[in-house]
């Protein structure tokens, strides 16, 4: 912005000077806020390395003088969340085997969705695509009944194939409604000329569509992993004790604290329950931010 | 743009009529599961709450008795009005402080994707975590206020969890932090959409930064406004791990949402008809928010593509 050519010029020197005051503002807010958010992260992270007589001395908002590490085995193995005392892995397991395959199915069945409702139309599927999209709008408290007697139905209550099920469902509307905005943008004329030399449906699919398609796969993913891991809702209500995802094993350890607060196993199992979506997002953050401001918009 | 298939290669009838329906084909499950969860059970959950069920689902007719009942429970009522009040505060907040961030961040400035990095890392964790987290900094005996205190600033109170009134305040710096990073995101993705020429226009006719932000750039993103704040309000409606994870809806019910109302009354106190009832209600927030946000969208697009 500023020429310091004529640095003997007044007016050349305000400029510049207004420009540096500027920058400090501008760095002086950022790192401020940085602080804010950080904050939290730090605090946990901290104290799942702190040993609990230091906590209660200190507080929760200070640096380490020691450091331990039982805090993080207690949490994955040994400590009591209702009743029973095997940690958190349990659950940690749980949430791996509910959020992989219901991400896969989910992304899968919405590609191809997406790539019938965006290159095969046929009459109606405007109206059939806009009835999808409802469903990313529809609060979960609405499903809860239904769910619970649907799964109570199909044998599978109180089961990670019960919640698999529930989030492949919900899930459907979102990858859908992602892939097909995507292909959108692939011009017709090709998909015309490919089915001329003769390709069907699957071998469009293959060898032109999902070549191009790891862009919208990768954003789907991200979203789906990470929207299936956090929720919370279904897993409290649908599974209890051992069946249970890691956020409402989180919430159950917060509440069966009655008189003293572990606060370095909490603070070890909150980050075991925030490690896999905050690793996915910060080695897939450019999809991530994509994801969300598509999602959003859209 | 291809050479046209020579005769004898193109496909036969019937792998013909089978491509055409095997599209259709494909869909029907996705459609099916769809047109269940969408409408199905949203149809029965309406059902459950005109009848006189209670642990169980009975089909009793009352009609609205279910939701003459609810209007008048005093849990209710503090759940919507908690809703009303968070939502504008919260809306707003993120919205203030996203912008804000977006402009900072829109300076020009160095290292931008660690800093974007710093704001947007919380949307990757769950409002459990969150939640968690945030009701320990809160905590009067181990977080902010005790670490303000011990600073020397003995009279310093920060136990906003711990009062009726302040409660919901903690709720709202909790959401704000949450998703103000989001609000960045969009606004950055707007900023940067505006049109440079204009900007490079308003600059050589000596306008300060400030105005052009106020006069030229803020305006010309105002979509990206309403779409923000669209979607914030849907976050709000639907709040409830959060608020679950830092207050459980406490002091006392002080900080009870309409969520947490449906989930109280369904699976804690037996009483699904009242529950579904609330539940319609949450419907019903939704759809005054988002019915006229589609309409304008639809407006809007009709109206660009009769320009184009």
């Amino acid at each position: 912005m500023v020429d310091a050519v004529f640095a003997d010029d007044p007016a050349a020197r305000a400029a510049q000077r207004a420009y540096f005051v500027n920058r400090v503002v501008i760095y002086g807010l950022l790192g401020v806020f940085s602080l804010i958010y950080l904050l939290p992260l730090a605090v946990v992270i901290m104290n799942s390395f702190r040993p609990l007589p230091e906590i209660a001395e200190y507080g929760l908002i200070n640096i380490p003088r020691q450091i331990h590490f039982s805090a993080w085995a207690d949490a994955w193995g040994t400590y009591c969340i209702n009743g029973a005392c095997e940690g958190m892995k349990r659950n940690f397991m749980n949430s791996l085997y509910m959020t992989i395959p219901a991400t896969i199915i989910s992304t899968i069945l919405g590609a191809l969705n997406g790539y019938i409702l965006s290159k095969w139309r046929f009459r109606g599927s405007e109206v059939l695509f806009t009835c999808m999209l409802l469903g990313v709008f529809i609060p979960g408290q609405l499903a809860l009944l239904p769910w619970a007697f649907l799964l109570g139905q199909l044998g599978l209550n109180n089961s990670i194939a019960g919640l698999v099920l529930v989030h492949v469902i919900q899930g459907i509307s979102f990858t859908t409604l992602f892939c097909r905005n995507f292909y959108v943008s692939i011009p017709d004329d090709l998909i015309k000329a490919a089915r001329i030399d003769g390709a069907g449906f699957w071998r469009i699919f293959r060898k032109i569509v999902l070549p191009i398609s790891p862009p919208i796969l990768i954003v789907t993913v991200i979203w789906q992993f990470t929207g299936i891991w956090n929720e919370f809702l279904f897993g409290v209500v649908l599974t209890s004790g051992k069946q249970q995802p890691i956020t409402a094993a989180l919430v159950a350890l917060a509440a069966s604290e009655t008189n003293v607060r572990n606060f370095d196993v909490m603070s070890a199992g909150v980050l075991i329950g925030a490690v896999p979506p905050l690793l996915v997002y910060f080695f897939g953050g450019k999809y991530f931010v994509r994801g969300l401001t598509q999602g959003a918009v859209k | 743009m291809q050479p046209k298939p020579p005769p004898g290669l193109t496909p036969n009838g019937l792998r013909m009529r089978l491509g055409e329906w095997l599209p259709f084909a494909l869909l029907v499950p996705s459609l099916i599961a769809s047109f269940v969860y969408v409408f199905v059970f949203t149809g029965w959950t309406f059902y459950i709450s005109l009848s006189d069920s209670s642990l169980l689902p009975t089909y009793g007719w009352v009609g609205f008795e279910n939701y003459a009942k609810l209007w008048s429970s005093r849990r209710w009522n503090i759940a919507y009005n908690n809703l009303f009040f968070f939502s504008t505060f919260y809306v707003l907040g993120a919205m203030a402080v996203g912008l804000l961030l977006a402009i900072l961040i829109d300076q020009k400035i160095r290292a931008e994707s660690l800093w974007r990095t710093i704001f947007l890392y919380p949307l990757a964790v769950s409002f459990v975590v969150t939640g968690t987290v945030w009701s320990w900094l809160y905590s009067p005996v181990a977080g902010i206020e005790f670490m303000v205190q011990s600073l020397g600033f003995e009279n310093f109170e920060f136990a906003l969890t711990a009062s009726r009134d302040l409660a919901i305040y903690a709720v709202i710096i909790t959401g704000v932090w949450q998703s103000s990073g989001f609000a960045m995101a969009l606004f950055l993705a707007g900023l940067r959409s505006v049109d440079q020429d204009l900007v490079k226009a308003a600059q050589i006719d000596g306008a300060s930064s400030f105005r052009i932000y106020r006069r030229v750039i803020l305006p010309s993103i105002g979509p990206i406004f309403i779409a923000v704040a669209v979607i914030m309000l849907q976050f709000a409606i639907k709040t409830f791990d959060l608020v679950v994870a830092l207050t459980g809806g406490g002091p006392g019910i002080s900080t009870t949402f309409p969520a947490i109302f449906v989930y109280d009354l369904m699976f804690q106190r037996g009483q699904i008809a009242q529950g579904a009832g609330a539940a319609i209600m949450m419907l019903l927030a939704l759809t005054v928010v988002l019915v006229p946000y589609s309409l304008w969208m639809v407006w809007r697009r009709r109206r660009d593509s009769g320009h184009g």
